[in-house]
């Protein structure tokens, strides 16, 4: 017992083995079957993918991938109703763009949130939550409207424009800066003469960087499978990814070897993004719950 | 002051023992620390006002006219669009659909996040891995998941049906059939969802002092026993949150049931129409935007009612479990 009172002094046996125990073996199996179970749709994509339009049908299907992988991806990007190649570039675009410009905008609002006192902030951040809980279905017939009126309809900028910056991104960061930055160096560097933008440049933005980065992957993962809004406000003639994958789903339903492959197409650069910034995305996703 | 004044600053000179009139660069000071803030926010609220405010008063307006599209404007006809949606059989439908899915969704998904995260939350090896792993399915569109889901639920020849010919049962109609058809959906979307809620919930039981758990087994409390009393209620907060997003997510379900089959209407007898998808088809289909205006309000008002239903039910739950504790330890100071 008074190792318990006194963490210096060695614990018991028992319960130190508690939390630095190497676990059962079922724990393994039971992470094992979740995995498969996320990985094998994908898999089993690729098997339908590789084959022909039969393969789907057939009642024997070998899981080894067949050879036709290549041949029908060629099919579905030299389709000229599918319009790939503009898809991937919207798509790309689109995702950029939003990501950039939410975590400057983001960075911008939550600095002076957190940091800089100002008649009306508090209820100002409130507005901001509160914008947070509205959904965005509420709005769409308006927008729709308002984009139209501006002539937007069909280009990416109706896509773009409402995603500029987002309150889920204002709150972010606000509550990043919020902790992450001491106050004290925002003092020193207004006493050595900086203005408030070069506080902000010099002192704010390096102290949020991890935030941000965070923030851009989470806007471009979602800007780039975001379907319902491009989905109304776009022509079949000039779509992001997930549209494409709309039309692709209509003009080839008999063909399903050549559906999945360009699912898998689509699927693949967030794949590759996935490689290389999924561990910024674990520790983003694990931050922002002990946070909010 | 003349000494720290920079050269080539026209201001007035400042005579000895009179308070010093600020110099320009001083009012220009204190005005960039005035204005900066607003000017710092303003950028989001701008983009706020006119995608999010502007609409939102905008649907108010509209839900209550004809609009016509050709010449963008509407016509006053009161409570019109609200009457038809509310006597039309498909909103019903619809209404039925998108809580059903939303149900198979969000119950098993939360039960199977929280044994992931339980499992992660072990001391594992290469924890990285398994984590990126349980995340993968994130990343993907719902619209790439669901044409891989809805081909794997074919009613004919998918691979659901012929697996479960294998154990003998008879092929289920996943594209006629209501239940089946929500059963596939939900499938989707808890592929999507349940390994990120399981990060979630996995942050909030790394945020679980250890002393707890070895306070509790040195109490004689087994594996079982500690994960029901020591993390659910520890992890308690971030459940409810993780329930409030996922039913906001869940009743605005779209992409799913229009990619469910070619047609995109949701089923020849709306078996998986959801509201968002019925907004869509008047809006869009119809063309009738007022009608389509009155079923997001509808919609709007749905979620707040679930939403604060949660919170109070939640609210209630919390509360019953602390009388619980309360009483219990009340018997074991009488005992």
């Amino acid at each position: 017992m008074t190792a318990i009172s006194n963490p210096l002094k060695r614990r018991p046996k028992y319960a130190a083995a508690v939390s630095t125990m190497r676990p059962h073996w079922t724990v393994y199996a039971v992470l094992a079957v979740f995995l498969i179970a996320s990985v094998f749709p994908f898999y089993w994509s690729f098997l339908i993918a590789s084959g022909d339009r039969f393969t789907i049908n057939d009642p024997n299907l070998s899981w080894w991938p067949g050879g036709n992988f290549l041949e029908n991806a060629a099919t579905v990007i030299n389709n000229p109703a599918v319009n790939f190649w503009k898809a991937l570039w919207n798509s790309i675009v689109v995702s950029t763009v939003s990501g950039i410009s939410t975590v400057v905008l983001s960075t911008l609002a939550g600095y002076a949130f957190a940091k800089l006192r100002f008649k009306g902030s508090g209820p100002l951040l409130v507005g901001v939550i509160a914008t947070m809980a509205v959904p965005v279905q509420l709005g769409i017939v308006p927008l729709y409207i308002l984009m139209q009126k501006f002539g937007w309809t069909g280009s990416i900028g109706a896509v773009i424009l409402p995603v500029l910056v987002t309150a889920f991104g204002v709150f972010w960061m606000t509550q990043y800066i919020s902790q992450a930055l001491p106050t004290e160096l925002i003092e020193a560097a207004r006493v050595d003469g900086c203005s408030m933008i070069r506080t902000f440049w010099h002192v704010g933005l390096p102290a949020a960087r991890p935030a941000a980065a965070m923030l851009f992957l989470f806007t471009f993962v979602t800007q780039w499978n975001n379907f319902m809004w491009p989905y109304i406000v776009l022509d079949p003639q000039n779509p992001t990814l997930p549209v494409s994958l709309s039309i692709l789903q209509a003009n080839y339903f008999v063909d399903y070897s050549l559906v999945l492959a360009g699912v898998l197409l689509a699927t693949v650069p967030l794949m590759l993004l996935f490689m290389f910034a999924g561990r910024q995305l674990v520790s983003g996703i694990m931050a922002g719950a002990v946070k909010g | 002051m003349t000494i720290t004044q920079p050269p080539g600053v026209d201001t007035p000179a400042s005579e000895p023992r009179k308070p010093a009139p600020p110099t320009f660069r001083q009012r220009l000071g204190r005005l960039d620390v005035k204005l900066s803030p607003y000017l710092y926010i303003a950028p989001f609220w701008i983009v706020f006002a006119l995608v999010g405010l502007f609409p939102i008063i905008y649907t108010a307006v509209i839900a209550f006219q004809d609009w016509d599209l050709v010449r963008n404007t509407g016509e006053f006809t009161g409570w019109d669009n609200f009457a038809f949606v509310l006597q039309d059989r498909e909103f019903w439908f619809s209404l039925r659909n998108t809580f059903s899915i939303f149900l198979l969704s969000s119950v098993p998904q939360v039960i199977v996040a929280t044994v992931i995260a339980a499992m992660l939350d072990k001391n594992i090896r290469s924890k990285t891995f398994w984590r990126m792993g349980v995340l993968l399915p994130y990343v993907v569109a719902p619209v790439a998941v669901a044409l891989i889901f809805s081909n794997m639920f074919g009613d004919r020849y998918g691979l659901v049906n012929s697996v479960l010919g294998d154990f003998g049962i008879d092929p289920i109609a996943w594209h006629v059939d209501i239940i089946p058809s929500h059963i596939a959906i939900a499938t989707m979307v808890n592929f999507r969802w349940t390994g990120y809620n399981a990060l979630i919930l996995l942050a909030a039981m790394q945020a679980i002092p250890r002393d707890l758990y070895e306070a509790a087994a040195i109490d004689g409390a087994g594996t079982w026993r500690r994960f029901f009393s020591v993390t659910l209620p520890q992890i308690r907060p971030t459940m409810i949150f993780v329930i409030i997003t996922s039913t906001i997510g869940g009743l605005q379900i779209f992409d799913e049931p229009r990619m469910y089959d070619t047609n995109g209407q949701g089923g020849s007898n709306h078996q998986w129409e959801t509201i968002t998808l019925y907004l869509y088809k008047t809006g869009w289909g119809e063309f009738n935007f007022g009608r389509a205006a009155a079923v997001a309000w509808l919609l709007f008002i749905i979620i707040v009612a679930i939403g604060l239903l949660n919170f109070a039910v939640t609210q209630r739950l919390i509360a019953t479990d602390t009388m619980a504790k309360k009483s219990k330890n009340l018997k074991k100071v009488t005992k």
